[in-house]
């Protein structure tokens, strides 16, 4: 078994939550994991991404190569086609549809749209609509993936119950959607 | 013990507590920030009563560590790169006095400059001082090399430095830990005249620092961080630094590489291991984060016959991080890339946050500077560099911390009238106030502002270290009253604030006005945490 996984998002998003809970979920289950990080400058407004490696043999390098991704994960719908470049042939997009506005030359909804779906093997999806059924805006993250109560638990665990369940709800919404629906249904 | 996953910053910290330090001592800077910040989190840390608060610059960490030292305990210093020239004095003085307790330097490089004004390589730096160089393959070596290094520093008595990289401080990965060690008494050196650099004494101390340089090699030979991989094909050997070797790895996917390998990842450089792979090989490739400082060793000016690639000749690119697929093209593999980033997507650099008080700063000072030629701001390093980018383009100079005072100073010196410096309230305690001792001792024509948001924001918001008191610090300095501001930087101020900046910049001495506001980034992690604590 071999993940590489590219989260992708802008400073201040949460991408580096995200990545932890995965993180802690993996080697809480005896996986391999390395998980490269952006701090510093770009965390002010700039885009991040998260290079996040799993596997049950040794990982060697934090980075992952060019065009061996098997998925990039995005909370935002112009990141994901950033690190295009990192994609393998057989990969997955997965991404928010929600766009994080802050340059004045953000190019138009409708043309980052039509860049996903000319990728065969993608998801897009509205987070938001889903985390706000599940109780919590800033839960939308979670959304995204599922399958991590435990880390879900030990991350956000020192914020009190109310969040770790908000988190836990929106695990549940975000896996429940992912069962119903495909790419070809969104269209 | 269960396997903690930490980051490359975090391990070094853990390792730190459990090494059995008494002290923890350095100022903020990306990629070195998080093992400060860790032990100030850890409850373990805090049990064990381990010192970490900030301190006011690099030079001040250093000299402190090496004072902990001297009273035998263990102690460690953490910088980033360019830290390194701020506390060089003491850094490379501490090779000659040597050290009582263990000391460990951690020196933070960031190759490809993420975060940062240059890619300085550390190695140059331990070389200089001719001390130990630890250089971490992954977030366990750099677990396991703490205990080592302060092994040897009290071995050898030597401060030893660990250099690690942006890539692996903030990656994660599992960490296994080793029993804990208790602190050290507190012990005096035997010979109270170590840390007297006079010159009979600092010529007798040198003396044995090169004498002590014979056992630092033998540790490099033996210590088995630096490790020899024989390999079939000897028409090349191949030596990594760091973690090029994950780099190299992860081109072999069973994890073998057919050539010699010679992976370094302590120095001074192991002479034996080096001539093996030498004599072995047709010719070597180095694969080296950051300078090409073995392969610049190996050459030598005038070169020899060893065939030796890497950096210098364009086989690996000279400047800049590695990845694996750098490394592939340097070994002649083929290279592999996804498609192409479509041409919509557009650059999102870094910005102020909306609402950051910088940017009313900007403003007033934009504003005003309008009736004078441009190029007549002189800039420090935070937050408040944003400024030179689009839409402010306020600021024309960013060189090293506390440069803008001195700076502005120098240009009107030379004649340039107005002059102004910017700074912000971290970059003026760690470095600017002797500037502006200078200024107002010559009563130069210069308007210093003191861009003061109660944090030090760009490093993640760690407290600044003289918080409230900037204006007490300049009063004391000589700065006169009258041409001493407090402003509010908010848009409804911005007439009365220009008013100010005016009429200081009409005067012909040093003005000082200080734009207060809090960083809008620490009231969020405050209110969050005062909730917290409510249990809200
Ligand atoms: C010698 C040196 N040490 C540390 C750093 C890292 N660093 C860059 S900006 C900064 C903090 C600046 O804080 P402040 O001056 O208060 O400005 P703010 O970011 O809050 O606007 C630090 C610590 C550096 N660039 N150089
Ligand atoms: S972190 Fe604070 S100081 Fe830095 S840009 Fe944001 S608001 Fe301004």
């Amino acid at each position: 078994m071999k993940k590489d996984i590219i989260l992708a998002g802008v400073g201040g998003q949460g991408i580096l939550s995200i990545a932890s809970v995965i993180g802690v979920a993996a080697v809480n289950l005896g996986l391999h994991l390395k998980q490269a990080e952006v701090h510093g400058m770009s965390q002010r407004g700039g885009d991040v991404q998260s290079h996040l490696r799993l596997s049950d043999k040794e990982i060697a390098s934090d980075l992952i190569p060019y065009g061996k991704a098997d998925m990039i994960i995005s909370v935002e719908p112009m990141e994901v086609l950033r690190y295009l470049p990192m994609i393998s042939p057989e990969g997955w997009i997965i991404t928010s549809i929600k766009p994080f506005i802050n340059i004045s030359n953000y190019p138009p909804l409708e043309k980052i749209m039509s860049e996903i779906e000319a990728f065969e093997n993608h998801v897009a999806l509205d987070a938001d609509k889903i985390a706000k059924e599940s109780g919590s805006l800033r839960a939308a993250n979670d959304i995204d993936y599922g399958n991590f109560e435990e880390a879900i638990k030990f991350v956000f665990g020192s914020k009190g119950d109310d969040i770790v369940n908000i988190n836990l709800k929106a695990m549940k919404a975000g896996r429940d959607f992912a069962e119903t629906h495909s790419h070809a249904k969104l269209k | 013990m269960q396997k903690l996953v930490l980051l490359g910053d975090e391990a070094i910290a853990q390792a730190a507590i459990d090494a059995g330090i008494t002290g923890i001592y350095a100022y903020p800077g990306t990629p070195s920030t998080e093992i400060t910040e860790y032990i100030q989190r850890s409850g373990e840390a805090k049990e064990k009563g381990i010192r970490s608060s900030w301190s006011a610059n690099e030079k001040t960490a250093m000299e402190a560590a090496l004072g902990m030292s001297y009273a035998g305990k263990r102690t460690m210093v953490c910088m980033k790169h360019v830290g390194l020239n701020v506390a060089a004095d003491p850094f490379v003085n501490s090779a000659i006095t040597g050290a009582n307790g263990g000391i460990i330097v951690v020196a933070a490089d960031d190759p490809s400059m993420h975060s940062s004004q240059n890619e300085q390589d550390s190695r140059f730096y331990g070389k200089f001082a001719m001390i130990p160089v630890l250089e971490p393959v992954n977030q366990q070596e750099a677990y396991d090399m703490v205990h080592y290094g302060f092994d040897i520093s009290e071995k050898y008595r030597i401060p030893v430095m660990l250099r690690i990289t942006t890539r692996l401080a903030h990656s994660r990965a599992g960490v296994q830990r080793k029993d804990s060690r208790k602190q050290n008494e507190l012990k005096l050196p035997k010979n109270l005249t170590q840390f007297v650099l006079l010159p009979s004494i600092a010529r007798k101390q040198y003396k044995d620092l090169i004498r002590n340089q014979e056992n630092f090699n033998n540790e490099s030979e033996t210590s088995g961080f630096n490790e020899y991989f024989e390999g079939q094909d000897k028409s090349r050997g191949i030596i990594t630094s760091g973690i090029a070797y994950n780099y190299l790895m992860e081109n072999y996917s069973d994890r073998i590489c057919p050539n010699p390998l010679l992976k370094i990842c302590q120095y001074p450089l192991p002479e034996k291991l080096l001539k093996k792979i030498s004599e072995e090989c047709d010719e070597l490739l180095l694969i080296e984060e950051g300078a090409p400082f073995i392969e610049e060793s190996l050459k030598g000016v005038l070169g020899n016959c060893l065939k030796v690639k890497g950096r210098l000749d364009g086989t690996v690119p000279r400047d800049g991080e590695l990845n694996p697929n750098i490394v592939a093209r340097a070994l002649g593999f083929e290279d592999t890339r996804g498609r192409d980033v479509p041409a919509i997507v557009a650059a999102r650099p870094p910005s102020l946050c909306a609402g950051c008080p910088h940017i009313d700063s900007y403003l007033g000072l934009n504003s005003v500077l309008e009736e004078f030629t441009p190029g007549r701001v002189f800039a420090d390093i935070g937050c408040y560099t944003l400024g030179a980018l689009p839409p402010y383009n306020s600021v024309n100079s960013c060189v090293d911390m506390g440069a803008s005072i001195t700076m502005a100073k120098g240009a009107s010196d030379a004649g340039l009238k107005p002059a102004v410096a910017v700074i912000g309230d971290s970059t003026f305690t760690h470095s600017g106030i002797t500037g502006l001792l200078d200024a107002v001792n010559d009563k130069t024509p210069i308007t210093v502002f003191i861009l003061d948001n109660a944090t030090t924001g760009m490093t993640g918001g760690q407290k600044s270290a003289a918080n409230g008191r900037i204006e007490h610090i300049c009063i004391g300095l000589g700065v006169e009253k009258e041409h001493l501001h407090v402003i509010n930087p908010m848009r409804k101020y911005h007439g009365e604030n220009i008013k100010i900046i005016q009429e200081e910049l009409n005067y012909d001495g040093v003005s000082v006005i200080i734009p207060r506001r809090e960083c809008i980034q620490t009231i969020g992690k405050n209110k969050k945490e005062d909730k917290l604590k409510k249990g809200e």
